[in-house]
Order: C-alpha cells, then sequence, then structure tokens
C-alpha cells in the first residue's frame, strides 16, 4: 500500500473541513441563545429548541414526513420485491422496457416529476390529498428500492431453493421459507434507503404538498425562504442527529458504504 | 431460467399499472399542457400554441436563465471533478479503519436534507458569517458572497461532490495497486503513472460522476431558491415561480419540458461517449 503525501493530505483535510463545514455551523448556532444566527461562544442555550414546541407547524410536518415516509417505503418494497422477482428470474416480452420505466424516476428530474403529478391530480381533482402524495413518493423511490431487491437477488445461492422444491414444498412457501428471508437485508436497506429520501425530498414534494400535508422539508424551506432565526438552526440540528443515528444504525446492520456506493 | 408464463406479468403488474398511470400518463399531460393557450385573465385555454415555447427561445429574460444554469451547472461539474478526484483517488490509498471512516464522512452528508445544507451555508456566506469573519482577520474586507452566484456554485458543489466520489472510488477499487507500483519499477515517474495507468480506469468513473453532477445542478431547487435570493433564478426556481406566482401553468410546463428534454439528450451523449471508448479499448 502506497502513502499519501503531506500535499495530499492537506488536500484531505481542506475536502473535509469543506464537507463538514455547513453541518457543524447548523449543530453549534442552534445552541445559541441570541435572537440572531450567532455562533455562541459563551453561553450556551435550548431555547431555540423549546422554541420548537411552541411552533405547531414543524411538529405537524414532521408528523406528515414521518407517515408519508414509512407508507412510501413500504408500498414501494411491496411493488418492488414482486417486480425484482420477475425481472431477475423470468424472461419475458416488455421485461427490459419496465425495467427501464421502473428505474426512469432516476433520470427524470424531480422538478419535471413535480410538475407532471401537479397537472396530473389538478385533472384528476385530488389536489392535496395525503394518499395521492404517497403515491407519488412511491414512484420516486422505488427504483432505490428495486436495484437492491434485484442485486439481493442476482447475488443468491439458488441451491436451497431448488432443495426445498425437490421436497416437495409450493411455490409460495418456498418464496416465504427460503427466498424471502434470503433476500431480507437488501430488502430493509432499499427501504430504509426509499425512507430517507421521502423524507428528504424537497423538489417534487413542493408541487404537491398542500399546506395540510406539508412535509417537513418543505416547511423548513417556506421558513427559510421569509424569516431566518436560529429556530431554523435548532431544527436542522435535530434532523441532523436523526440522521447521524440513522446512519449508525445502517453502518452496523448492512455497511453504509455497501448500499450508497452500490446506488451511485 | 424459469419459462415464460404468465407469472412474471403477475408479478409485475402492480408495479407496472402504477408507473404507467403516475409516470407516462402525467408526463404525457404536462407535454400537452405545455402547448395549451394561456390567458392572464382567463386562465388556461383550449386552443394550441407554440407561443410559449416561441417566447422562451426568443425572450432574454428566459435566456438568460437558461445560460446560467447552463453555466454553473458546468462550473460545478469541474469544480466536483478538480475536487472528487483527486479526494476518491487519496481516499483509496489510505489505510483500513480511515478509508471508511472518511468515506463516510464524504457520502453520509447525501443522507442530510439539500434544506438543512443549503441553509448551513446561508449562515457562513452571510455578510456576518465565518468565512466573511475569517477574510476579515486577513484584512480582506467583508465580501458579498450570500445571493450571488459564487454562493450557488459553492453549495452545489458541496452537494454534488459525493456523486463524483463515489462513482470515481467505485472505479479505482477495480484498479489493482501493484499496476501503478509496477509502472514506476519500469521507470515511469509518478506523472506518467498517474496520467496513464491511473488516469484511464478513473475516466470512466469520471465521466459517469459528471453526468450525474451535471444533471443534478441544472434542475437544482434548493441551492438557487435559498442562496440565489429572488433576483438570481436558476431554471428550477424558474418554473415554481411561473406555477406558484405568475400562475402560468403552460409556461412552466414548456421549461419543465425543455429541462427534462436537455437531460435526456446529455444521457444519450454520454452513452454514446461510454460506447465509444469501450470500442477504443477493445481495439
Amino acid at each position: 500500500m502506497q502513502k499519501n503525501g503531506p500535499l495530499a493530505l492537506l488536500f484531505h483535510a481542506l475536502v473535509i473541513a469543506f464537507v463538514l463545514a455547513p453541518l457543524v455551523v447548523v449543530c453549534l448556532v442552534a445552541f445559541t441563545p441570541e435572537n440572531t444566527l450567532t455562533i455562541p461562544t459563551v453561553r450556551f442555550s435550548l431555547r431555540w429548541f423549546r422554541a420548537i414546541l411552541d411552533y405547531p407547524d414543524f411538529i405537524t410536518a414532521f408528523g406528515n414526513s414521518l407517515w408519508l415516509a414509512t407508507l412510501a417505503a413500504t408500498l414501494s418494497a411491496a411493488i418492488a420485491v414482486p417486480a425484482g422477482l420477475a425481472i431477475d428470474r423470468y424472461r419475458f416480452a416488455g421485461r427490459d422496457a419496465l425495467n427501464a420505466l421502473f428505474l426512469s424516476p432516476l433520470i427524470i428530474p424531480h422538478l419535471v416529476l413535480g410538475v407532471a403529478f401537479l397537472r396530473f391530480f389538478a385533472l384528476v381533482g385530488v389536489t392535496g390529498s395525503f394518499a395521492w402524495l404517497v403515491m407519488s413518493h412511491v414512484i420516486i423511490v422505488t427504483p432505490y428500492v428495486l436495484r437492491l431487491v434485484i442485486a439481493a437477488l442476482s447475488g443468491l445461492d439458488r441451491g436451497a431453493e431448488q432443495a426445498a422444491m425437490t421436497l416437495g414444498a409450493s411455490r409460495l412457501t418456498v418464496f416465504r421459507r427460503i427466498t424471502l428471508p434470503m433476500i431480507l437485508p437488501g430488502v430493509t436497506g432499499g427501504w430504509l434507503l426509499a425512507f430517507i429520501n421521502s423524507f428528504d425530498e424537497l423538489t417534487m414534494s413542493i408541487f404537491v404538498t398542500s399546506p395540510a400535508t406539508v412535509t417537513l422539508p418543505v416547511r423548513m424551506y417556506m421558513y427559510a425562504t421569509d424569516s431566518i432565526d436560529p429556530m431554523m438552526a435548532a431544527v436542522s440540528a435535530l434532523m441532523i442527529a436523526l440522521t447521524a443515528i440513522a446512519m449508525l444504525v445502517l453502518d452496523r446492520v448492512f455497511g453504509l458504504d455497501k448500499i450508497l456506493v452500490g446506488e451511485k | 431460467m424459469n419459462r415464460s408464463s404468465t407469472t412474471p406479468w403477475l408479478l409485475v403488474s402492480p408495479g407496472a399499472v402504477l408507473f404507467a398511470g403516475l409516470v407516462i400518463v402525467p408526463l404525457v399531460l404536462t407535454v400537452i399542457l405545455s402547448f395549451l393557450t394561456y390567458n392572464y385573465d382567463t386562465g388556461i385555454g383550449d386552443g394550441y400554441t407554440l407561443a410559449h415555447y416561441g417566447q422562451i427561445l426568443s425572450d432574454g429574460y428566459y435566456l438568460d436563465i437558461f445560460w446560467r444554469t447552463l453555466r454553473l451547472a458546468l462550473l460545478t461539474t469541474l469544480l466536483c471533478a478538480l475536487i472528487g478526484m483527486p479526494e476518491a483517488y487519496i481516499l483509496s490509498r489510505m489505510r483500513k479503519p480511515w478509508r471508511s471512516i472518511f468515506l463516510l464522512v464524504i457520502i453520509g452528508p447525501l443522507l442530510v436534507s439539500v434544506v438543512v445544507r443549503a441553509f448551513g451555508w446561508s449562515m457562513l456566506l452571510g455578510s456576518t458569517g465565518l468565512v466573511n469573519a475569517a477574510l476579515g482577520i486577513v484584512g480582506l474586507g467583508p465580501v458579498k458572497l450570500l445571493y450571488t452566484e459564487t454562493a450557488i456554485v459553492i453549495a452545489l458543489v458541496h452537494i454534488m461532490l459525493p456523486f463524483m466520489v463515489i462513482p470515481v472510488w467505485t472505479a479505482l477499487q477495480k484498479l489493482d495497486p501493484m499496476v501503478e507500483a509496477a509502472a514506476w519499477s519500469l521507470g515511469a515517474s509518478r506523472f506518467t503513472a498517474l496520467r496513464r495507468v491511473v488516469m484511464p480506469q478513473v475516466s470512466i468513473g469520471l465521466l459517469s460522476g459528471s453526468l450525474i453532477v451535471f444533471g443534478l445542478s441544472a434542475s437544482a431547487f434548493a441551492i438557487p431558491g435559498l442562496l440565489g435570493g429572488r433576483r438570481l433564478k436558476m431554471a428550477a426556481t424558474l418554473v415554481y415561480d411561473e406555477y406558484m406566482q405568475e400562475l402560468n401553468w403552460p409556461m412552466g410546463a414548456a421549461i419543465a419540458i425543455i429541462v427534462l428534454l436537455a437531460n435526456l439528450v446529455i444521457m444519450l451523449a454520454y452513452n454514446r461517449a461510454v460506447e465509444a471508448r469501450a470500442r477504443r479499448a477493445l481495439g
């Protein structure tokens, strides 16, 4: 293994500082006792965290986002597992076209999807419906789940399935007792990735949420465009903390680099 | 491999129905919308027109925004390549625990909402922010950074960097470090070894990273929205304003369709480039 020279390490340190700077600043400012966005040096205060509790908009939006992400990730797993099985195990007419269709939300900008959903929902007469918001999120997160499901299926040793079949298990039993448990890490990883993507999605959601279904990123965006006070920093710091916890769990269970690097 | 039967169709049908109904239909409706007439008093009309596309391609207001979008997205891609490529190379040469720790530090922010990261930059770059405080210590007066193109590019590079590091890193993983060492022992200088051995391996990753970064930067919404202010618009914030403030949906749809088409053209050009490279590599 070759070593990195001092110049390389200096470059590396600068890159890491650049990557962490905005996140660190947000977390520091969240503890300011002042009314302005200042970095506390002497006194630290939790007043802006308490202020969130008196501002129900963030709490409602957080609840909406949590529900939305849970439902969208679960539904997309329910769609992606059978679709992944069909795409991995069978050769049928239209297979490549369907695979491309399922992955297409990765290359269509979310802006375009948002505009398209807004028009569609307006014509159908369901603007502002939470159920349809969930469906729109299912579309954008399904590619992530599908990729991990297909990766899990193609890396599977088929011997156990064949043994179960030979011993007389029905196809449903083989799937339930053998295949599903074996691809479960891939499905769970996909579910979590879908959850995080749905929870953080802004650009599409801002077109299709109504005041009643507004999600946390949309609420934060609106808040940050009109007024900037340290409460925004406190909400952001909480989101960073939650993400860090989610990352640690993901990393312990699956290896985060595997999920994210595989994702491209 | 299983025989083709009705089973795969049953398995894909829920997804196929959902995606046909919620991807293809809305996109077709949006294309139609972009050709409908619009009147500020009566709203969306029934007649068809090319006027929105005509106006976008002739009105300086729209052309300026598209030109800015293209320019800032290209600059972001270039900076991400200049920072991401060496960083991925340095990461790949690190020892075991450090390598995965720093890889996590670089790709972890991907999981933090873009709004949070944009907000962080707005505090750093503000007139009383840390960057200006640091410039003050060196003796450079306060510089207006927030609500400038510089702020947009800085924050975009921050958001997009992981999308460049990941593919380059993946490409580097396939390179045996001994090959580089072999080039040195055969008398190549460090620079020649980098250029002739490492670069060709990295270029596919660099190409796919650049594609992702360019596509995402050109349609970025939160960064220009929060760091560009009211005046400095990019394509995505322009579409948002047409929809939510002007209420001119057909115009907004036409701009969105142009963004989509530009994205697809770049994808195709990229596939061509990769195929050409592969052909050259195979001889």
